[in-house]
C-alpha cells in the first residue's frame, strides 16, 4: 500500500494559499440555516399552542363546572349534565386490550423478521407489505374488522364488543409496532451479535440478553407512537359498531348479593362500548354550543389519558436504560 | 418452514411478555365495580334474541328488562339519545344503546339482524327492503319527528327575505355550476354580490332530501359549493360571507340565530300556504313549510317488537307526553294524531313502508298513514 499524501500540493513559498477559508460567509450560511430551522420548529409549536389554547378555553370551564361529575356521569341529552364515564372506561378497556394484543405479536414479529428470518424473496414481500399496511386508511381496517371480527368470529368476540374493538385497533397498529421494532433492532451494532456468537451463545440468547435490551428504548418509542395512534381512532370503531350513546359500563368485577366478588372479564370483553373520540366527534357536530364545550372538555381528558400513558412508558424506558448501562 | 425462513430456536417471548404486562399495567384503573344498572346480570351474556326475564334483573314497577340495540342516522341520534336516556331512567332494568353508523350503515346492520331498531333520516330504499327480506327481517316503519331544512343567508343580506323553490333550483341545480355566480342572476332586482354556496356533503341525508325537493332528482346538485359534513362548519361559512347562502337542519339555525338569517320559502303552491313560509313548529305541522320539512323515522324489527322491553320502549317513544324530549333536541315533534296513528300501526304490527322505496318529499304523513 502506498502512502497517500493528504495534501499533494502544499502552497509554495511566497504564493497566496489556494484554500480560502471565507469563514465569515460560512458562518453566515450557518446562521441562516439555524434561523430557518428555528422558524420551522416555532411554526409547528405555534399551531399546537393555538389548538391547545382553543381547547382549554372551551373545555376547562366545563371540566371545572361540576368536577368530577363530568368524569363520573353518563352522556346525556342535557349538555350540562352530560359526562364521559362510559366513553372513558371504554377507551381504557380498548387501550389495554390493544396493548395486550399488539405488543407481543408486533414485537415478536419484528424480532423474527429482523433477527431470525433469512433474506429471501418471501421475507422481502412480507416486509414491503407491512410497510404498505402502515399507510392504509384506518376505515379500511374497520371494514375488514366488521366482516372478520364482528361477523365471522361472532361466537368468540361477541359481535360488536370491546374484544372486537381491541382486535381492530391492535390490527391497525401492528404494522407500526413491527416497523418500529425492526428499526430499533437494526440500530443495534452487529458487533454485539458477533461477540455473542463468538462465545457460543445461541441466537435467541443473544437477542434476549443483549440485542433486545439495547433496542428496547426504540421499541418503546414505537409502541408509544402506535398506541397514541390507536387512542384517537373513531372511524374504524364506528364501522365495527361501537356505540355513541351507552349508559352502562362493561362488567368487570361485580359484588354479588352475598358479598362475594365475581370477576366477569369475559362478559366485559363481550360488552358493547363507546370510546372518547366517538363521543367527542358526536358532541362537536351537535348544534348546541354547550355540547361543543363538553367536547373540548372530553378532548382534555383524552389528552390527559394519552399523556399519562406515554409518561408511564417513558418512565419504564428510562428505568430500563439505567439498569442496563 | 413454509415461508423458507429459518430460525434456530423457537422464539420464547418470555421477556417480551413480561415487558408487555408491565406496560399494560399502566393502562389505568379499569375496575368498574357494580356500576352497571343491571347489577349481577351481565349485559353481554343476555341473549338479545330472548327477552331477559331473569328474575334477578333489576326492575321497578314496569317490570321490563333486557337490552335494546339502536343504530343508524346521526340526524335522528339526538332524539333516540334523549328518549333512551329518559326510558332508562324510568326502567332501570333495560339497557338501551344507540349507535351512529348513518342511515345506510344502520339499515345494513338492521337487516342483518344485529340491531332491534334502526334510526333513519329517509324512508327505507328498495335494495334495503330486499336485503331485509332475504334475511327474513320484517319491520314496522314509524315516523318520529320532522327536521325542517332551513335555508339561511348572512345577517347583512337584506335582499333575500324570501326565495321561491324555482330560484333555489336556479341556484343549486347542476346546470348552475359555474354559471350562476352572482345574486343578480338569481333575481334581476338583487344586488351585484357574488354568490357563495354552503351545503352538506354528498353522503348526507340532508343533501339527498334537499336535492330531491329542489332539483327534483335525488343527488342532483351543482358541485362547486363549499361542502361539509359538519353543519357547524356551514354555519361558520355563512356567518362569515355577505354573499353566502346555505342549508342545514333547523336546530343549527336555532342555536345560531344571531349569526345567520333565515330565508322564507315560497313553493308557488297556494294550496299549502300562500307566499313565503319560514320554518317553525307551526308551519311544519300545518304542512305549509313545504317542500323542505323532512320526516325522520325509526324502523322496528317485528321480531324485536315481540319482546316486552322493546314494545315498552317504542310506546314510550311514541307517547305524546314525551314530545318535549324531541323539542329539546331542536326537531319538530309530530302532531298528536300522527303519533296516535303511528302507535296504532305499531300495535297492529303493520309491516312495510308507506313510501315503497319512493321519496318522502312533500308528503303528508297523516294522509299516508291514513291510507294504510
Amino acid at each position: 500500500m502506498t502512502m497517500i499524501d493528504s495534501n499533494p500540493l502544499p502552497p509554495e513559498e511566497g504564493q497566496p494559499p489556494r484554500y480560502k477559508p471565507a469563514l465569515k460567509r460560512r458562518y453566515q450560511f450557518d446562521r441562516v440555516y439555524a434561523t430557518v430551522a428555528l422558524i420551522a420548529t416555532l411554526l409547528g409549536l405555534l399551531v399546537l399552542l393555538l389548538l391547545l389554547f382553543d381547547v382549554f378555553r372551551d373545555g376547562l370551564p366545563r371540566l371545572a363546572l361540576n368536577f368530577p361529575d363530568f368524569l363520573t356521569s353518563f352522556p346525556s341529552r342535557r349538555p350540562l349534565r352530560a359526562g364521559i364515564l362510559s366513553p372513558l372506561i371504554g377507551t381504557l378497556w380498548v387501550l389495554v386490550l390493544t396493548m395486550l394484543i399488539s405488543i407481543p405479536i408486533g414485537v415478536g414479529a419484528g424480532i423474527f423478521l429482523e433477527e431470525f428470518a433469512t433474506e429471501s424473496l418471501l421475507a422481502k414481500i412480507i416486509e414491503v407489505n407491512i410497510g404498505n399496511l402502515a399507510a392504509v386508511p384506518t376505515i379500511i381496517y374497520g371494514l375488514l374488522a366488521l366482516q372478520v371480527f364482528v361477523r365471522l368470529m361472532e361466537p368468540i368476540t361477541g359481535g360488536r364488543s370491546i374484544l372486537s374493538g381491541g382486535l381492530t385497533l391492535a390490527l391497525l397498529v401492528l404494522p407500526v409496532v413491527i416497523v418500529a421494532t425492526r428499526e430499533a433492532l437494526r440500530a443495534v451494532p452487529d458487533s454485539i451479535r458477533q461477540a455473542g456468537y463468538a462465545i457460543g451463545t445461541t441466537r435467541w440468547q443473544v437477542v434476549r440478553d443483549h440485542v433486545l435490551p439495547i433496542a428496547s428504548p426504540g421499541v418503546f418509542t414505537g409502541v408509544i407512537l402506535a398506541l397514541s395512534r390507536a387512542i384517537g381512532q373513531a372511524a374504524p370503531l364506528i364501522t365495527i359498531g361501537a356505540l355513541t350513546f351507552i349508559a352502562f359500563l362493561p362488567p368487570f368485577i361485580t359484588i354479588s348479593e352475598n358479598g362475594v366478588p365475581q370477576i366477569q372479564i369475559i362478559d366485559g370483553l363481550h360488552s358493547s362500548f363507546t370510546v372518547l373520540p366517538i363521543q367527542v366527534y358526536n358532541w362537536v357536530s351537535r348544534p348546541q354550543p354547550e355540547f361543543h364545550n363538553a367536547a373540548a372538555a372530553g378532548i382534555i381528558v383524552l389528552m390527559i389519558v394519552l399523556l399519562l400513558m406515554n409518561a408511564t412508558a417513558i418512565y419504564l424506558r428510562n428505568r430500563f436504560q439505567q439498569t442496563r448501562y | 418452514m413454509a415461508l423458507n425462513l429459518h430460525f434456530k430456536q423457537p422464539a420464547l417471548l418470555a421477556t417480551l411478555a413480561a415487558l408487555t404486562l408491565s406496560l399494560a399495567a399502566c393502562g389505568g384503573p379499569t375496575t368498574t365495580t357494580a356500576e352497571s344498572p343491571a347489577e349481577g346480570e351481565s349485559p353481554a351474556a343476555t341473549d338479545r334474541e330472548s327477552p331477559a326475564e331473569s328474575p334477578t334483573a333489576a326492575d321497578d314497577g314496569t317490570g321490563v328488562s333486557g337490552q335494546i340495540a339502536l343504530d343508524g342516522s346521526s340526524t335522528v341520534f339526538p332524539i333516540s339519545e334523549a328518549v333512551s336516556e329518559e326510558f332508562q331512567r324510568a326502567n332501570s332494568g333495560v339497557q338501551v344503546t344507540v349507535g351512529t353508523s348513518g342511515t345506510g350503515g344502520g339499515f345494513e346492520k338492521f337487516c342483518n339482524g344485529e340491531t332491534d331498531i334502526s334510526n333513519a333520516s329517509r324512508p327505507i330504499e328498495q335494495d334495503e327492503i330486499e336485503a331485509c327480506e332475504s334475511k327474513g327481517i320484517e319491520f314496522i316503519e314509524l315516523p318520529v319527528a320532522f327536521d325542517a331544512l332551513s335555508v339561511v343567508v348572512h345577517p347583512q343580506n337584506d335582499w333575500a327575505q324570501c326565495l321561491t323553490t324555482e330560484e333555489l333550483k336556479r341556484i343549486w341545480e347542476p346546470a348552475a355550476q359555474g354559471q350562476i355566480t352572482n345574486w343578480n342572476q338569481v333575481r334581476p332586482d338583487f344586488p351585484d354580490v357574488p354568490l357563495a354556496l354552503y351545503g352538506p356533503g354528498t353522503d348526507s341525508g340532508t343533501f339527498d332530501y334537499f336535492t330531491d325537493a329542489i332539483s327534483g332528482e335525488e343527488g342532483e346538485s351543482r358541485g362547486d359549493y363549499t361542502a361539509s359534513e359538519d353543519d357547524n362548519v356551514l354555519v361558520q361559512g355563512v356567518a362569515g360571507d355577505r354573499g353566502a347562502i346555505g342549508y342545514f337542519g333547523y336546530a343549527y339555525y336555532e342555536q345560531n340565530q344571531d349569526r345567520v338569517k333565515l330565508v322564507g320559502i315560497d313553493d308557488g303552491d297556494s294550496a299549502n300556504g300562500e307566499g313565503c313560509v319560514t320554518p317553525s313548529a307551526e308551519t311544519v305541522l300545518d304542512n305549509t313549510y313545504q317542500p323542505l320539512a323532512r320526516p325522520l323515522f325509526i324502523y322496528v324489527s317485528t321480531k324485536a317488537a315481540e319482546r316486552p322491553e322493546v314494545k315498552a320502549f317504542v310506546e314510550f317513544y311514541m307517547d305524546e307526553a314525551n314530545k318535549q324530549l324531541i323539542e329539546s333536541t331542536g326537531y319538530v315533534p309530530l302532531s298528536d294524531p300522527i303519533y296516535d296513528k303511528a302507535l296504532a300501526r305499531f300495535q297492529e304490527n303493520k309491516t312495510g313502508t308507506v313510501f315503497e322505496g319512493g321519496s318522502a318529499v312533500g308528503v303528508s304523513l297523516e294522509d299516508l298513514l291514513e291510507q294504510e
